[in-house]
């Protein structure tokens, strides 16, 4: 494996727990903002539009 | 051929566990329970009568047509951390319509039609669409064309995803008379599509996936990041060709083994003679391996 290579991949490595952690805290700000009970809201009543009825 | 087996053991299971409100078949009454408010990471329509979760395509295009909301902070979340952790394996593995086309294209056509029609000229070209689905249908109009108490409406659901006619209209129309009679012009356009796609499915592997699917579009960015990715050892690979043969998703995986259209079928893994595809860096293996020597 060259230097180049294996900075390369060294800094890869980083990108998808840096990603998790994100998701983990905007997860957590769209719960605290109340996004679930929108959704919540929508799920449980026929959805006309995906239905086909408008 | 173990691994396939697997997969598709898998992929039965998650559409039966997300999918387990089974009475709602029989009675045309979806689940209104807590577990609603959560995101199944594949495209499963929430009306379906079945369902456990929710839609993230669904559900993204519900909270930026809410008025006062905007942008959703869980859906973003949810991307992220699904897109980390797994990428489009969620498509391979967790997408009950992504399942559904591959029974399809297991119907035998006479011999030569699937190859002949597979590779049609403008394929490449096709894969763009998703991405102007994705920007246009689910985040721009709802967004953007607004109602008189500034709700925007669900504009891939409504005009574009057949699995909302295939999970949700049909079922729904044959339990319940009134869903039934306000059926129109607008379920009809649906019904279009659903054929279509039910028609491109036998011909091609995952047509709505590689042309459609705006979920797709937003793991396959992912791919080359996630903790689940593959590596391809360079030192094994001979180049022969077998692992793009094998590709329902026609790439090349000897050139790019993590492409964003690689839905982690496994099939390139299986078909390579070599055993050059694997899911660690065989660079990481040397080294370790050096430094043990040492």
């Amino acid at each position: 494996m060259t230097r180049r290579e294996s900075r390369r991949e060294g800094g890869r490595r980083w990108i998808s727990p840096t990603l998790i952690g994100c998701g983990t805290i905007l997860i957590v700000i769209g719960v605290a903002r109340g996004e679930l009970g929108v959704i919540l809201m929508k799920a449980i009543r026929v959805c006309m539009e995906c239905v086909g009825i408008g | 051929m173990r691994q396939r087996s697997i997969r598709g053991f898998v992929q039965a299971g998650w559409a039966l566990l997300t999918n387990g409100h089974l009475t709602g078949f029989w009675t045309g009454r979806l689940y209104q329970g807590r577990l609603k408010q959560i995101c199944v990471p594949g495209l499963n329509c929430y009306s379906c009568p079945g369902s456990l979760g929710s839609c993230p395509i669904g559900a993204l295009q519900a909270v930026l047509g809410k008025s006062g909301y905007r942008f959703s902070y869980y859906l973003a979340g949810f991307f992220l951390l699904m897109g980390g952790v797994l990428g489009r394996f969620v498509c391979g593995f967790l997408c009950p319509f992504g399942w559904i086309q591959e029974l399809l294209h297991r119907i035998p056509l006479p011999k030569g039609w699937k190859e002949r029609v597979s590779g049609f000229g403008f394929d490449r070209t096709l894969r763009w669409l998703k991405y102007i689905i994705l920007v246009l249908f689910v985040v721009a109009l709802p967004l953007t064309v607004v109602n008189a108490v500034g709700g925007g409406s669900p504009w891939f659901c409504k005009w574009i995803c057949p699995a909302g006619t295939l999970e949700a209209g049909i079922p729904l129309a044959i339990q319940n008379p009134m869903i039934r009679d306000a059926l129109g012009l607008l379920f009809s356009w649906k019904a279009f599509i659903l054929t279509i796609t039910v028609a491109a499915s036998i011909l091609i592997a995952r047509p709505f996936c590689k042309y459609v699917c705006p979920l797709g579009a937003i793991y396959g960015l992912f791919n080359k990041v996630a903790m689940f990715r593959y590596y391809i050892d360079e030192n094994k690979c001979t180049s022969c060709g077998a692992c793009r043969k094998n590709c329902p998703m026609r790439i090349d995986p000897a050139r790019e083994c993590n492409h964003i259209e690689c839905v982690r079928c496994g099939n390139c893994r299986r078909a390579c003679p070599a055993g050059a595809i694997g899911r660690t860096d065989p660079r990481s293996i040397a080294a370790r391996r050096d430094s043990l020597k040492i």
